[in-house]
């Protein structure tokens, strides 16, 4: 029964290889534009943290700011 | 009217989607690979490798969908002067060239078995690499220029010549003898899909969009989050 679902009539290669093919590069996509996200959001934690009491009185005031340091469990 | 798509009141909600979209991406993928795997027949002349059209037929049109909508929303960023049309484009891109690849991959494999050869430079096939190399220099021009007006130039420049490839790649399987089959799916007129094969193909679509929703509103989070970080430079 699973081999013959696996097997797909002699077209199990050529069907599970599509597949895979397409779920890897959604794998891969995922990943990079994670990695992206959290390097990015990580050096605005670093340099947000590094403002003296002036300018981090002027950050604090945009909403956006504060959004993204509370944002990060992005999924 | 435009104010609502400044950035920062974007950010309010594209922050908090991507869990919802994911989760909803999950269950819907899950539904769609039941079908197209299991629940779906074979065809009478293909066999079952008729499977590979449930990836293969929504990441052509979801790739067709984004190359279009970048032109659109680059074009109306000129018009509108709005920068941020030209955020909302560079951030569907990468998921744009990632479904053409698939695409072209996927129509590959399944070449194989249904004509006997892995590749023919055939009208459709030869005009979606086309789109795929619209795709690389359109994400190239992004990373080589560094002057903000003249890359807005250049990949409004680089969408307006691709998008001339649209109606080719739609109307290449009318327009010549190719080893690429016609439209099975007619919204004006009656498909030749009987509904057993349109279903999971309408669901896995659907999954498709959602994962390329997903992967838009992650890009877009990074690129406003690279923008306020040279925002706190200038502080």
């Amino acid at each position: 029964m699973i081999n013959e679902f696996l097997d797909m009539n002699g077209y199990g290669l050529y069907v599970w290889s599509a597949f895979s093919f397409t779920f890897l590069s959604f794998t891969t996509l995922y990943v990079t534009v994670k990695a992206q996200y959290i390097r990015e959001r990580k050096k605005f934690i670093d340099k947000y943290g590094s403002l003296n009491t002036k300018k981090a009185k002027i950050a604090r005031n945009q909403i956006i700011n504060q959004e993204i340091l509370s944002s990060g469990q992005i999924i | 009217m435009l104010k609502i798509f400044e950035p920062n009141r974007i950010f309010l909600i594209t922050s908090k989607a991507p869990k919802y979209v994911f989760a909803l991406f999950i269950l819907v993928l899950s539904v769609g690979l039941v079908e197209a795997l299991i629940l779906s027949p074979e065809d009478y002349k293909q066999s079952h490798s008729v499977r590979i059209m449930y990836v293969h037929v929504p990441s052509a049109w979801i790739s067709l969908g984004i190359f279009s909508s970048i032109t659109f929303l680059s074009l109306s960023g000129y018009i509108f002067k709005n920068k941020n049309f030209f955020l909302i484009a560079k951030s569907l891109a990468p998921s744009g060239l990632v479904f053409n690849i698939v695409a072209l991959v996927t129509g590959s494999i399944w070449g194989k078995p249904t004509w006997g050869t892995w590749w023919a430079w055939d009208a459709r096939i030869t005009s979606m690499l086309i789109l795929a190399i619209f795709y690389l220099l359109y994400l190239i021009a992004w990373r080589i220029y560094e002057d903000k007006d003249q890359v807005l130039k250049i990949t409004t420049l680089i969408t307006i010549l691709g998008i001339i490839n649209i109606p080719i790649i739609k109307y290449s399987v009318d327009w010549w003898n190719t080893l690429h089959q016609p439209a099975s799916i007619n919204i004006l007129s009656k498909s030749s899909i009987h509904s057993s094969m349109l279903l999971p193909l309408i669901i896995m679509t659907a999954a498709f969009a959602l994962f390329s929703l997903l992967i838009f509103l992650m890009k877009y989070n990074t690129e406003l989050i690279k923008l306020k970080n040279k925002g706190l430079d200038r502080l």
